[in-house]
């Protein structure tokens, strides 16, 4: 298998610091890789260090074959990126931007021209590429980003948490966007604190925790991986909820936990939903939802680190 | 996909020109855009030929400022270029933390092209305030006393001088990473060199060390060479002298900037 990005044992220090600590991820050409972690977790680090913004301190890694450290031109060649803030000049238009882009990569002014224009329209900014930056709504200014770092049409894309401080319909639009990249067949390492971001887009999933990769696997494998699957059962009468949690406990030995009506209990029995169903209609008790469920990334997340993923701690912005 | 020995592996002096002054019309742009990062480089040539020939040159020339303002317009223009080329290193130093830059360092550009761009771009606030100075002069009394050929020499030398000497500012802006510090450096580096110079002051009126110190200021010696070309008078000393001082700064101080650029990326 070929491999877009190949990195080995990456280091990285910032002080007494330890931002990475031996971090190894595999990329194959045409997948979208997502990073999974939060704050602090190494994961913008490893992006800078495969961008070739940085040097690692320990480790090495190519993009295309190519070593990041002593051959960083070609690597440069290769590789497009969206950063976590706005990579484009907030002075400039969104046309200039791109088409400032797209001369420093080599091209014409003509040619310059027609490929911002064709970015622009490919990101809906069409009427936006004359204004400046600074009225541009934060959903506009990362689409921009995303098309300024396409204009070299590069193999490998680099997107740093591409959805960090968006509204939800802004982040539905830069999924839509990443959908169509991943469609034309770009490789695509994404990084991000939203767990449904990953599983939404990501074919495989690497969870770092500082500066660790704790964990990596397609979504459904990691939430398999973290135990069987998850019995759900919300009681169509809230009052219900007791002698629904009785029943579960003694069928299963684990009293189920609640939140918002719904309650879930570990399920290793494949027959249990059969058994719960047939306990509740003989109780008289009528279930609105009564199923099994694979884990949810939350829960994957909890399982794996030992902390939930919006925790974020406090570590230097760097990392 | 094209075959990892297609891409070129380095970045060579033709394609470092290119990107350059592609970087630098992106400066010019940001100018144009905000003309309001030129009013320093307006005012401060206004405010110093006034204050100069109205208020010391009253006291100076006991009265007679038509002939002082002759004398002095040359050093003015010296002292408002030079005051103008130092602000790069903290605008720059302020760009460079910005995303923008790290998409530059994300692409296959030389790495000495954003620097080379901003100082090709700041040549903009050279000719503007250069440009102020020469139209306040005349309208004031100035008289060119050489021909047109030896002026634009004189206002190519002064922009080549600024040119040259903002790479210092360059330097500390990428080695210290803090606009408002480097902006402080620069200004007590200047002063040294500003006035411990001839500019305003004849040589012979000075103590034996300062006089040597201004023999070889970079500032007294542009100042003789632009004299020489507006007003006559000899330039050849002057001018090697000048041009001496540029080559060694560029030579020192841009593989230096260069170098600090790359580690800044950390």
């Amino acid at each position: 298998m070929a491999y877009a990005i190949r990195a080995e044992g990456l280091v990285k220090k910032y002080g007494d610091f330890t931002a990475l600590d031996g971090v190894d991820l595999e990329v194959p050409a045409g997948q979208v890789v997502g990073v999974l972690g939060p704050n602090g977790a190494g994961k913008t680090t490893t992006v800078r260090i495969l961008a070739t913004l940085m040097r690692p301190d320990g480790g090495h890694a190519t993009i295309g074959g190519h070593d990041i450290v002593k051959d960083p031109v070609r690597v440069r060649q290769l590789i497009g990126l969206t950063g976590q803030y706005a990579s484009v000049d907030e002075a400039l238009s969104g046309a200039e931007n791109l088409v400032l882009i797209g001369r420093l990569l080599g091209l014409s002014r003509r040619d310059a021209k027609a490929r911002a224009a064709e970015l622009l329209e490919n990101f809906s900014l069409t009427e936006a590429a004359r204004k400046p930056i600074a009225t541009f709504s934060g959903g506009m200014r990362r689409r921009l980003d995303l098309a300024a770092s396409l204009v070299g049409r590069p193999q490998v894309l680099f997107l740093d948490e591409p959805t960090t401080g968006l509204d939800p319909h802004a982040r539905q639009e830069v999924w839509d966007v990443v959908r169509r990249l991943v469609a034309d067949g770009s490789t695509v390492l994404l990084t991000t604190q939203y767990l449904e971001e990953a599983d939404q887009l990501a074919d495989s999933i690497t969870v770092f925790d500082k500066g660790r990769k704790v964990a990596e696997g397609r979504p459904g494998e990691l939430k398999r991986r973290v135990g069987g699957q998850i019995l759900q059962v919300r009681p169509t009468l809230a009052a219900d909820a007791a002698q629904v949690a009785a029943v579960l406990t003694e069928l299963t030995g684990h009293s189920p936990a609640q939140d918002s009506g719904v309650l879930t209990v570990p399920a290793d029995d494949p027959l249990l939903v059969a058994a719960v169903a047939r306990r509740l209609d003989g109780a008289g008790i009528a279930a609105d939802e009564l199923g099994l469920r694979l884990p949810s990334l939350d829960e994957v997340f909890l399982a794996l680190t030992g902390h939930a993923p919006a925790a974020a701690e406090a570590q230097p912005a760097a990392a | 996909m094209s075959t990892p020995t297609a891409l070129p592996g380095r970045i060579g002096l033709v394609l470092t020109a290119r990107h350059s002054f592609a970087l630098a019309g992106r400066g010019v742009t940001r100018f144009m855009k905000s003309p309001i990062q030129l009013v320093d480089v307006i005012l401060t040539p206004i405010i110093s030929l006034l204050m100069f020939v109205y208020l010391f040159g009253q006291a100076m020339s006991g009265g007679d400022t038509d002939r002082y303002l002759q004398l002095v317009t040359p050093g003015v223009m010296v002292m408002a270029v030079f005051q103008a080329s130092i602000g790069i290193g903290a605008s720059l130093c302020a760009d460079a933390s910005t995303g923008i830059f790290d998409r530059f360092r994300s692409m296959p550009i030389a790495r000495s092209g954003p620097l080379i761009g901003a100082v090709l771009a700041d040549v903009v606030r050279y000719v503007v305030c250069l440009g102020t100075l020469v139209v306040l002069a005349l309208v004031m009394g100035y008289r060119f006393q050489t021909g047109p050929v030896a002026a634009l020499a004189a206002l190519a030398l002064l922009i080549g001088f600024a040119f040259s000497f903002s790479w210092i500012s360059v330097f500390l802006g990428m080695l210290i990473k803090n606009p408002t510090s480097v902006q402080g450096l620069m200004t007590i580096l200047i002063l040294p060199l500003s006035f411990a110079s001839n500019v305003f002051i004849p040589k012979d009126s000075m103590a034996g060390w300062l006089r040597a110190w201004s023999g070889v200021n970079p500032v007294s010696l542009v100042s003789d060479a632009v004299r020489g070309l507006l007003n006559g008078g000899p330039v050849a000393a002057s001018m090697g002298g000048t041009l001496a001082w540029m080559a060694g700064v560029m030579v020192v101080f841009v593989p230096l900037a260069v170098r600090a650029y790359r580690k800044n990326a950390g």
